[in-house]
Formats: C-alpha cells, sequence, structure tokens
C-alpha cells in the first residue's frame, strides 16, 4: 500500500479551477520531485495534502486512510510534516524551542502536572527526555552550537536547515519541502542535497519535494511529477521527463 | 544549578521582599496610605499581566478586558456577600470567592473566545472590545445585581500581605504555564500561526485555552478589586479602564510579565507624584503611550524576563572569570 | 406606521453624521490599513471649534462650519505626521495603540483646557422648529444636516473618482509601494487623505453638537465608535459602504431606542459589529481576502 496516494485531486477558487484531476502516489522510503513553472499550482498541492485548503473534489489517503476535512495538526499525527515557501519559523524563540514545539503531539502531560511539577511525574521526564531528543536533531544537522540563541537571527542557509528539522521533529513518514533551495547559492545547494538524501536514510522517510533549481530536482528524485494549469502533464524518471517535448514546452512557453 | 536551587533562589527571594515590606510598614516608613497604594498596584499587576498573557504570550490583542475583570468582582462581591454570615473564616471565604470571580470569568472568556478568537489582529481589538462593553451595558440593564448603582457593603478581605501573595501565586501560575509544553503551543501561535498548525499544535483549542487562561486571572483581579475598595462602581469597567490596564503591558512590554510587574510599579508611583497634577495624568499617559511606540514600541522590557536566578548565574560567571584572570 | 416613519426620520438624522465620520475612518483605513481610533476625537474638536467660532468670534454659523472643518484637516495632517508617519513601517498594533494614546491625548487635553462641563451649542435662529409632513414631524436641523452630508458625500465620490489626486489615493491604497515606483507622492497623498477625513469629522462634529446641542470632551467616544461599526458595516475601505454603513447604524440605533429599549440600545449596536466582523469581516460591500500561505 502506499503512503501517500491521492486520486483525482482538485479544488476551485471561485470558479478558477487551480488543481485538478491530481493523482499521485508515493511509497515508502521514496524521493518523488513536483515541478512545474510558477504559478502551475505546486504549493495549492502542498496546501491540499496538509490540510490548508479543503478540497472541492478528489480524496487523500494516507496509509490507505482519507485525511480529507481533517485540520492541519490532525494531519501531522497521520505522518505528514511540511516546510514552507517562506520560511515559517518562530522567530522570536530559541532554535531549541522551535524544535521543541514540533515535539507537542508526542508530549501528554496535562496541566495539572504543568502547574504542580512533584518530583519524578510526568512533566520532569518527558521534558528531559524532549529536551535530549531536540539536541539529537540539532546535532544531526550541525546546529546544536545554535540551541539557545533566537531563530531570526540565524543565518539563511540555517533558517532553511532549522525549518527542516522542525518538520522531523514531529516523527513524519512523509515530508513535504516546498522550494528548501529558493535563495542559496550552488554551493549551499549541494549541501541541502547531500542533507535531503542523509535524511531519507537516517529517518526513514518520503520525500516530495517542491523545486525550481532542476539540477537539484534531476539530481536526486527518483520520480518526477510535471504539472501545469493545476495539471499534471507528465510523470516519469528525471531521464524521461528531461526528454518530454510537454515539459520543454510547459517550460519555455511554446 | 540544580532546578531545586534555582527554585530555592527565587523563593528566599521572595521571601525577603516581603519580610522587607513588611518591616516598612511595621516600623512606618510606609504608611497606611502607601499600603492602600501597594495593594492598587498589586492588583494592577494581576490584571495587567493576565492581560499581558494574552496580548504579549498568545499574541491576541485583547481591548475588553475590564469586562472579564467585572465579571470578576461582581461574582466575588455576590458569594462574599452570600455566605457573610456564615462564620467562615475570611481567608476560606477569599480563596473560595476568588475561585468562583476566575471561573466565571474564564467561562465568559470561553463564550466570547470561541467566536471571536477566529479575528485577528486590530479586528479582534474591535470585537474584545465590543464585547467588554456589552458586558458592561448588559450589567447596567440588571436590575438583580444592582444594575446601574453601586454594590455596597462587600467585605474587605485584601490585605498587603493577602494582595502579596496573590501576585506570587499568579505571576507563578502564568510563568508554570508559560514553561511548558502547553506555553510553548500558546508562544507558536504568537509567533506563527500557519506554522504552529503545521508542526501539530491544535491552535483553535490553545487559542481559546489561553484566551480563558487570561479572563481567569482578569477575574481574579477584579475580585481583589472588589474586595479591596468594599465596594463596585459599575462605572469603573469601561473601555478607558480596559485601556489603562492595556498601556501598563505596553510599557513592560508585551510578552513580559516581569516588564508588566515594573510597569504597574511604576505607574503606580508616577501616579502619586502626578496627583497633585491629578488633570495632567491622563494627558501624560497618553504623551508616553505614543512617545514609547515610536521611540521603544517594544516597552520596557521586550519579550526578555528579569530572573533573580539569571542574575546571580551572571555574578558567578563574572567573579570567575576575574578570578581566572588573576 | 407612523411611530415607525417618525423613528426613520430621526435615524436619518442621526445616521447622516454617522456617515460623515465613518467616511473618515473608511478613508484612512483605505490608504494605510489603520483603525484610526482618534477619528472620534476629530468630531470632538469639530464640536468645540464650531462653537468657539460662534461664541468667541462671534461668527454666523456657516462661517463656523467652514473654520471647524479646516482646523479639524490642520490637526487630522498634524496628527498623521507626528504620530502615524513614523511608524508606518511599524507593526499594525503599534500604530494601533499609537491611535488610542492620541485618541487619550486629546479627550484628556480638551479635559483639561475647556473642563468636564457640558457646554450648549447656542440655538440658531433658522435651524429652530419643526416642520410637520404628513404628520411626521422633522426637525429643520435634519434637513441641514442631512443636505450638508450628503453633498459633501458627492463631492468626496467626486474627488475620489474623478480628481488626479483621487487617482492617487487610489493607487496608495492598493499598492503603496508600486504608488511610489509611479512617482506619486505617497506622504502627501496619506496627508490629503488625512485633511479630507478629518475635515468631514469636524463637520460631523459641528452637525452633532448643533443637533443634539452639547459639547464635551468624552462626546466624540459613541459616535466615533459607532461610525467604525458603520465603516465595518459597509466594508471598511470603501467609501460608498461607509455612507450606506452609516445611515444603516443611525437607522437600526433608532428602531431600538423607539421600540425595544433604549438603555440597550448600545449593546445591540456592539453586537451588530461583532456578528458582521465575525461573518462577514470584509463588510456588506466587500469582498472576501484571505492570508496566502
Amino acid at each position: 500500500m502506499a503512503l501517500l496516494e491521492t486520486n483525482n485531486l482538485g479544488i476551485t477558487f471561485g470558479g478558477l479551477r487551480a488543481v485538478g484531476n491530481f493523482d499521485i502516489s508515493i511509497g515508502e522510503h521514496e524521493l518523488v520531485g513536483l515541478i512545474g513553472p510558477n504559478g502551475a499550482g505546486k504549493t495549492t498541492i502542498f496546501n491540499l495534502l496538509t490540510g490548508v485548503y479543503l478540497p472541492t473534489e478528489g480524496d487523500i489517503l494516507v496509509d490507505g486512510k482519507s485525511v480529507v476535512g481533517l485540520k492541519p495538526y490532525q494531519i501531522v499525527t497521520r505522518g505528514l510534516s511540511r516546510t514552507f515557501q517562506n520560511i515559517r519559523l518562530f522567530k522570536d524563540l530559541t532554535v531549541i524551542d522551535n524544535v521543541k514545539i514540533a515535539f507537542h503531539q508526542q508530549m501528554k502531560y496535562g496541566i495539572f502536572n504543568t502547574l504542580f511539577r512533584f518530583p519524578g511525574t510526568r512533566f520532569w521526564k518527558e521534558e528531559a527526555e524532549i529536551d535530549i531528543k531536540a539536541r539529537e536533531l540539532l546535532k544531526i544537522f550541525n546546529m546544536e552550537e545554535s540551541a539557545d540563541k533566537l531563530s531570526k537571527n540565524l543565518p539563511y542557509g540555517q533558517q532553511r536547515k532549522l525549518e527542516i528539522a522542525r518538520a522531523l521533529a514531529t516523527n513524519p513518514k512523509l515530508v513535504l519541502l516546498d522550494e528548501p533551495a529558493a535563495g542559496m547559492n550552488p554551493q549551499e545547494t549541494k549541501e541541502l542535497m547531500d542533507t535531503i538524501r542523509f535524511i531519507r536514510e537516517k529517518f526513514d522517510v518520503s520525500i516530495l519535494l517542491i523545486e525550481h533549481d532542476m539540477s537539484l530536482v534531476m539530481g536526486i528524485c527518483e520520480r518526477i511529477v510535471v504539472i501545469d494549469y493545476g495539471m499534471i502533464i507528465a510523470k516519469g524518471t528525471p531521464e524521461e521527463i528531461k526528454n518530454n517535448p510537454k515539459v520543454i514546452g510547459a517550460y519555455l512557453g511554446a | 544549578m540544580k532546578k531545586w536551587q534555582e527554585l530555592l533562589i527565587s523563593l528566599t527571594g521572595i521571601t525577603i521582599l516581603y519580610i522587607l515590606i513588611s518591616m516598612l510598614l511595621k516600623f512606618g516608613v510606609l504608611n497606611n496610605y502607601n499600603r492602600g497604594i501597594m495593594v492598587l498596584i498589586g492588583i494592577n499587576i494581576i490584571a495587567a499581566a493576565s492581560l499581558n498573557f494574552a496580548t504579549g504570550i498568545l499574541g491576541q490583542l485583547a481591548l475588553g478586558h475590564a469586562g472579564f475583570m467585572a465579571i470578576g468582582a461582581y461574582s466575588a462581591a455576590i458569594f462574599s456577600k452570600a455566605v457573610g454570615d456564615a462564620g467562615m473564616p475570611d481567608v476560606v471565604v477569599l480563596i473560595i470567592a476568588l475561585c468562583i470571580a476566575g471561573t466565571m470569568a474564564a467561562i465568559f472568556g470561553i463564550a466570547i473566545g470561541i467566536p471571536a478568537l477566529r479575528l485577528r489582529g486590530d479586528y479582534l481589538g474591535i470585537v474584545t472590545l465590543g464585547f467588554g462593553e456589552i458586558i458592561r451595558i448588559s450589567i447596567y440593564n440588571i436590575k438583580a445585581i444592582g444594575g446601574a448603582r453601586p454594590v455596597l457593603g462587600i467585605p474587605n478581605l485584601i490585605g498587603f500581605t493577602e494582595i502579596f501573595f496573590l501576585v506570587v501565586i499568579v505571576l507563578m501560575a502564568l510563568f508554570l504555564m508559560i514553561r511548558s509544553r502547553h506555553g510553548r503551543a500558546i508562544l507558536s501561535i504568537r509567533e506563527n500561526e500557519i506554522a504552529a498548525e503545521a508542526v501539530g499544535i491544535p491552535t483553535t483549542f490553545y487559542k481559546i485555552f489561553g484566551f480563558a487562561t487570561s479572563a481567569f486571572f482578569a477575574g481574579i483581579a477584579g475580585g481583589a478589586l472588589a474586595f479591596n475598595q468594599r465596594m463596585i462602581d459599575p462605572r469603573k469597567f469601561t473601555f478607558m479602564f480596559s485601556v489603562e490596564i492595556f498601556i501598563i503591558v505596553v510599557l513592560g512590554g508585551m510578552g513580559s510579565l516581569t516588564g508588566t510587574v515594573v510597569a504597574a510599579v511604576v505607574l503606580g508611583i508616577l501616579n502619586e507624584w502626578l496627583h497633585f497634577i491629578d488633570q495632567y495624568r491622563l494627558v501624560i499617559y497618553a504623551l508616553l503611550l505614543v512617545v514609547m511606540m515610536i521611540v521603544r514600541p517594544s516597552g520596557l522590557f521586550g519579550t526578555r524576563e528579569f530572573s533573580l536566578v539569571g542574575l546571580i548565574k551572571k555574578v558567578i560567571r563574572f567573579t570567575k572569570s576575574n578570578k581566572n584572570v588573576e | 406606521m407612523k411611530d415607525f416613519l417618525q423613528q426613520i426620520i430621526y435615524g436619518i438624522n442621526a445616521g447622516s453624521i454617522y456617515a460623515l465620520i465613518a467616511l473618515g475612518y473608511t478613508m484612512v483605513y483605505g490608504i494605510v490599513k489603520l483603525i484610526n481610533f482618534a477619528h472620534g476625537d476629530i468630531l470632538m474638536m469639530g464640536a468645540y471649534f464650531g462653537l468657539l467660532a460662534i461664541t468667541v468670534l462671534g461668527l454666523p454659523f456657516p462661517l463656523a462650519i467652514v473654520i471647524a472643518m479646516l482646523v479639524c484637516a490642520a490637526f487630522g495632517m498634524i496628527i498623521n505626521k507626528v504620530a502615524y508617519k513614523p511608524l508606518r513601517n511599524a507593526p499594525r498594533i503599534s500604530a494601533l495603540i499609537t491611535a488610542l494614546g492620541i485618541s487619550m491625548f486629546l479627550e484628556n487635553y480638551f479635559v483639561v483646557q475647556f473642563g468636564l462641563e457640558v457646554r450648549k451649542m447656542p440655538e440658531i435662529a433658522w435651524l429652530k422648529g419643526e416642520v410637520f409632513i404628513g404628520g411626521l414631524s422633522i426637525p429643520k436641523v435634519t434637513f441641514l444636516i442631512v443636505g450638508l452630508s450628503i453633498a459633501c458625500m458627492i463631492a468626496l465620490q467626486f474627488i475620489v473618482r474623478k480628481t488626479k489626486v483621487g487617482k492617487a489615493m487610489r493607487a496608495v491604497s492598493e499598492d503603496m509601494q508600486a504608488a511610489k515606483l509611479m512617482g506619486i507622492n505617497v506622504d502627501k497623498t496619506i496627508s490629503i487623505t488625512f485633511a479630507l477625513g478629518s475635515a468631514l469629522g469636524g463637520l460631523g462634529g459641528v452637525l452633532y453638537s448643533v443637533a443634539y446641542y452639547q459639547v464635551e470632551p468624552y462626546m466624540g467616544i459613541l459616535p466615533g465608535l459607532k461610525a467604525f461599526v458603520a465603516a465595518v458595516l459597509g466594508g471598511i475601505g470603501i467609501i460608498p459602504g461607509a455612507m450606506f454603513g452609516g445611515f444603516v447604524m443611525g437607522i437600526i440605533e433608532n428602531l431600538t431606542k423607539g421600540f425595544i429599549s433604549s438603555s440597550w440600545s448600545n449593546a445591540i449596536l456592539f453586537g451588530i459589529l461583532i456578528l458582521v466582523l465575525l461573518f462577514k469581516p470584509s463588510g456588506i460591500f466587500g469582498k472576501n481576502t484571505r492570508e496566502k500561505v
């Protein structure tokens, strides 16, 4: 069974069909690219998958169960996690708190235990556990030194990494990355490619990636889905996509 | 430093402060008039800290805080008058009355929060303002609780000791709340609601929860006010009263509870100094607010908190590094 | 039925004043996205300046109106320059707090200057009395208020739609950065917007004080809030919406006062505001927008 499957997914905004007939299937441990010209509807698809928008047609299945109509935070518990095209960190909080917030769903202690922190209660156990986990995660991204810095003071590339780390903290099966290389130079992009490959192995997750940088997509994705005007125009391996006349047409405007 | 050591330091600091002020009162350095002012400052701290929780921590602009205080004040007054002759010790009456005051205000907070918190920013501010006014006008129109006439004959249950420990308890509860997974969830909503939802925070729940918590402590402040004044004047709980509390929050720094404490104390003392030019008092406050927004919009403290433990750690580090130099 | 029509007439009377004030809210919000809390106090200032022009300077009523409008326009520009302009790129909440501060300042400054006592606008001889039409009594002053308000609204529509300044205003409200790049003097345009809005607010103040006789430092708060509700009701930022909202507010207010309860009428108005904001925050004439993810 596929990890993520969409059937005939679509959304219409006031008469304008932004996405339609979107069918995709992502299995475990896959790395899939979603590309298309500006305004083709890539981010809209992410918003549909993560529950930000309610689809007007079609279905989304995660592990065979529909997630349509669930709130974004509920979809997180089903194992979908995402980053944003324009970075959305908790800017005035520390780096470590940014990550700890994403562990929220994995912690259980209640309000009473929050106010009455008797020794040996769940509060101390869970907080200690999360502190270790969060620092380990930061270490993987070589950011343990910055743990107590405010996240807004991180350099741009690290902010992107922190967003990925935060997405991984929710314990996802599928990570949706929205233009992770935006604003990076070729050297940083190359490092990012290594990071993406690495997290797939390390965390055993599937990855769906929106990207403009062709070298990145072609370099790491096993499969690529191309959309234009909200519709899929091609699917296949990087080789196939490269030579597909429809894709070339969409990108060159022919 | 271990957790229990930090706790010990904080408790020691609080105890020393309490003993110090008690001594000053006992030996007449501070008179009864000063005592009254300190109680009022304490009430303002609770009111402003609770507002800061909604506006500075949760990030939702609320301009109807006086309404929640009014609910708390009336609830506390009605309860204490009802049990007036039952022979319960004052402290017990006070504790139960304040719990009822807070709970009633929190119930209204939930009822108002569920629809209102779908809005953001200035629109939310206006809606909370509207709800605050509706509460006030409703009180005017309910004859059973006195209508537009003041409520008299409320027992005086709040003195310096009571308000001091009430402030400590409220601030501690708020700090404990903020430094937990629930508090982080609330902070994440202030920072970026969409991202919060995307990492698994049930934002709607936490917005209403945070707003209700804020209303709860506002209700307690209102109850304390009723016991301190021994009467309730329904005309007090206007929009301007909400704004006065809001000014304390803004001056102290939205997001800093210790900033709120400092601002409430400073404004409380300033109030007395400005007493002889009472008519200019509000003019000066208004100018202060405008100048503050232009020069230092984050307030005195920004989102930072003063911490005795942090200060001591700094001192230790400083002395250690000096020793190393030698 | 007669009672009903009578209340409608009173409603139109109050509503045209709310509409004038609502225009100021809506114009300022449309261009700088600021709820100008101090706008209600511009009404109060207009009333005071009108009163002073008549009683101290001994000017005739029409001239007093002009003076009140001009002085209020000047104050509107000064407030913008001193308090709001430095905050143009600050978070919106800072500007809102500043507006609250300005409002508090104006009210309390006028308390200091003129005291809390309620002053009475002198009666204008040719506005005294009522006209009876079909058994309905219409105060003469209503004709003046409604006539002047509608004339001003038409003039404003003309300015916004047909003149170069109006075009600049529309451009700035659409996209301040783009307007700047197109060579529009953004600061000047905003300043003119404040001047126009404040002039209308000043006119509203004089008319309000003529209709209800009283002038005092806090008189602007309630009509200001009601006018704000009117602006939201019609869709804030939309000029015809503000006019429509003003009349609706005035009529609803007087109908509740006449037929339901006068002590609850303000609560009902706030209730309307809340309902509008919750169910159609963009107002009757507005389009819904949502945050882009």
